[in-house]
């Protein structure tokens, strides 16, 4: 059919013949006079159309902003509130979690009376009770209550307006690494969500300072992996302190934690720079846009309902069947050991070198298609192999980690493989789609996990060779 | 332009409304208070990306709308850019909404200039009323369509207010009943003169389908990433016609 149509080469060719064209006829100075005549008229408009009344509200935001992003305070005020932000979610997860742990233990056993009146088998009690509903049990009493909070704190502060100055203190320090100043924009973002934040990094107009975003997006926790972090922190590192102590030395770990994702970002993003992918930085302006008292209910209500639901039906949803097959490995021998055990036994002493155990880096494999399921993973994979607790206080769930030999070590590797491993599956098929590119995708899967590994066993050795464990 | 025949829009050919604007000016705030649905909304630049659709009805009609990328221009300098420009030009939306931020007019207005350079069915929608007053700024909406010749509305998204009134001039704009005379830029001599010159060799490759003298000024301008669609938009159109065997000028081919 093609060839009879032959106005389409034709047409090929006067597309052609128009572009020679506008090559012949086009100049450098066309762009300036489009752009100042675009703005000329723009301000003859406005000029004639609005008018300002109150000069000394206008300044407001300018006056807020001196403050905000000053050389001196900016990155005290950051810390300040990033550092309060995670106090107020750590002080106030504490009770509630006690009382969902509580009331689940409460309804499992009328769950196990139902189950003996119904003359069940005893191995679907164990597949159900004990390996399901336990695990979620687990996940929803220690999950929710810190994403009730964090969530609506943090998205006020979104609403407000304070992200971007955010972006603003960071950009000299982006710059300095050879990045894009709005490469911390989508590091900002990467906060809420990698996959997503990935999507923002178009964004940035230079391809090369793209990519550099989008391989360290990574290195910031995102929601799946704040409740990880939040946990570990609140139950093993701050055991020395009590009361008000404790809770401030656990904000301040989860804290660094953070700030140690950024340093990786500034570090990774500045060898980036420095080899693979070469380049001066672009120039840009970053426009801060007005602050705004945000809806207070609306973005409270809107962001404990939708985004902690979100992500707990996400982890639900995966980490269901992941607790029933994990269960049933654990209970279908293969010689002396459960297949589970098998499996776990294979990967412990690469586990052990960095800090860990076979069950959490199986927890971390596991969990590649979403963060949010590596914690209920590890939960139930500990439940099923004996050490069957009930859920009812909190303190039985650090027992289940201690019954396992944690220590405060494995505790901080397993914050910092979370922290620093390869992103979840989403965001790797976001990469790929906009990279379009299986090395590209590749790399950002490599270069986090051998930082991962790095990291961990360079902390394991120095904390043994130091006598800390 | 719209060869419909079907004086109500079904659910299956609703009309088609693409929401565009700077970042920050409340464009997702409203898409989610038109269509109902939870888009995330935030107060910074980046949020929205990818376009969202959504739909809703009324006096009833179907229509379905598109939350574009916040951009600041649509020269395409960046891949949220190509996706506002693309579809202002090649899907061609019954109505494109420019949505401002009214307490930041005058940088608005750079964006809103370049849409009504692309399109003829534009409509103004002047959002954030309710900070703008609290700041004491006073905009004259019926001087401002005069001059631009196209509908103003005042909304205030976050409340609600103004929605109805949107909606009804979005309808009016739809069916054709809206005349408009969009304010076109007026270049220096020597400009204007390589432009027309080259808009008719715009026309007469892409027939009426694109809007032949902004082409032509991007064009002039070199805008590579708009010459690149526009290459690929022929080799589509190429394979459709090997397919089908219909060759009709150029249209635009769903992206």
């Amino acid at each position: 059919m093609g060839s009879m149509n032959p106005s389409i080469p034709s047409k090929r060719n006067s597309l052609n013949a128009l572009l020679d064209q506008a090559q012949t006829l086009s100049s450098n100075s066309i762009r300036d006079e489009i752009v100042s005549q675009i703005h000329q008229t723009g301000s003859t408009v406005c000029q004639d159309t609005v008018r300002y009344t109150d000069e000394n509200k206008m300044m407001r935001s300018e006056k807020l902003d001196r403050i905000l992003t000053s050389k001196v305070w900016g990155f005290p005020i950051m810390l300040a509130l990033l550092g309060i932000v995670f106090w107020i979610t750590i002080a106030g997860a504490n009770v509630p979690s006690a009382m969902l742990a509580d009331f689940f233990g409460w309804i499992e056993g009328y769950l196990t009376l139902a189950f003996h009146a119904l003359h069940a088998p005893d191995w679907l009690h164990g597949v159900l009770v004990l390996g399901l509903y336990r695990g979620l049990s687990w996940v929803v009493s220690v999950m929710l209550p810190p994403m009730a909070i964090f969530f609506p704190v943090f998205a006020l502060l979104e609403n407000f307006g304070y992200l971007p100055r955010v972006a603003f203190n960071m950009d000299r320090l982006f710059k300095g690494a050879g990045g894009h100043g709005k490469q911390s924009l989508t590091m900002a973002m990467g906060f809420g969500c990698n996959a997503a934040a990935i999507m923002s990094t178009r964004i940035i107009e230079s391809p090369r300072e793209r990519m550099m975003a989008i391989l360290t997006n990574n290195f910031v926790p995102c929601n799946g992996r704040w409740p990880t972090l939040i946990l570990l922190s609140s139950l093993f590192m701050a055991t020395g302190f009590a009361g008000g102590a404790q809770t401030l030395v656990t904000a301040s770990v989860v804290m660094g934690m953070v700030l140690l994702g950024i340093v990786v970002t500034l570090a990774v993003s500045w060898a980036l720079s420095k080899t693979a992918l070469k380049g001066v930085p672009t120039h840009y302006t970053l426009e801060l846009p007005p602050y705004r008292r945000p809806k207070l209910w609306d973005t409270i209500l809107r962001a404990s309902i939708d985004k902690s639901l979100f992500v707990l039906k996400r982890a639900v949803i995966i980490a269901a069947p992941a607790g029933v097959i994990t269960w049933i490995l654990a209970n279908i021998d293969v010689g002396n050991l459960s297949v589970l055990e098998h499996v776990v036994a294979f990967l412990d002493p690469f586990a052990k070198a960095l800090g860990m155990d076979g069950f959490i880096l199986m927890a971390f494999i596991l969990g590649l298609p979403a963060n949010e399921i590596v914690l209920p993973i590890l939960l139930m994979g500990y439940l099923s192999t004996g050490a069957m607790l009930e859920v009812d206080n909190l303190n039985e769930l650090k027992q289940i980690f201690l019954d396992h030999g944690w220590t405060w070590l494995t505790a901080l590797n397993m914050m910092l493989f979370s922290l620093l491993h390869y992103p979840c599956g989403t965001t790797l098929v976001n990469i790929y789609k906009e990279t379009k590119s299986a090395k590209w995708t590749f790399l950002s899967f490599l270069i986090p996990t051998v930082i991962a590994i790095g990291v961990t066993f360079a902390t394991t050795q120095i904390a043994h060779a130091m006598g800390w464990v | 332009m719209n060869p419909r025949t079907n004086p109500k829009h079904s659910q299956k050919n609703p009309f088609r409304i693409a929401l565009a604007g700077n970042p920050n000016t409340g464009k997702s705030t409203l898409f989610n208070a038109l269509t109902g649905l939870r888009q995330h909304t935030g107060n910074w630049p980046g949020k929205t990306v990818i376009h969202a659709e959504g739909s809703y009805q009324y006096d009833g009609d179907a229509y379905t709308v598109i939350d574009l990328p916040g951009t600041y221009s649509l020269y395409s300098n960046s891949a949220d850019e190509e996706v506002a420009r693309d579809c202002i030009i090649f899907e061609k939306p019954d109505v494109t909404v420019v949505v401002l931020d009214a307490t930041a007019m005058e940088r608005n207005m750079n964006l809103a200039l370049q849409v009504l350079e692309m399109a003829d069915r534009v409509v103004l929608c002047i959002n954030l009323m309710d900070e703008a007053k609290k700041k004491g700024i006073y905009i004259n909406e019926k001087s401002l369509s005069k001059k631009l010749g196209v509908p103003v509305v005042k909304t205030s998204a976050r409340n609600r207010d103004g929605l109805d009134r949107l909606q009804k001039v979005i309808q009016e704009m739809a069916y054709g009943r809206t005349k408009t005379n969009p304010y076109r830029i007026r270049y220096s001599d020597e400009l204007e003169e390589k432009i027309s010159a080259l808009e008719e060799s715009v026309t007469s490759t892409f027939g009426d389908r694109l809007p032949a003298r902004w082409v032509a000024l991007r064009l002039l301008d070199g805008d590579q990433s708009l010459i690149d669609s526009l290459h690929q938009r022929i080799e589509l159109h190429r394979k459709e016609v090997h397919n089908h065997g219909v060759d009709e000028s150029l249209y635009p081919v769903e992206a």
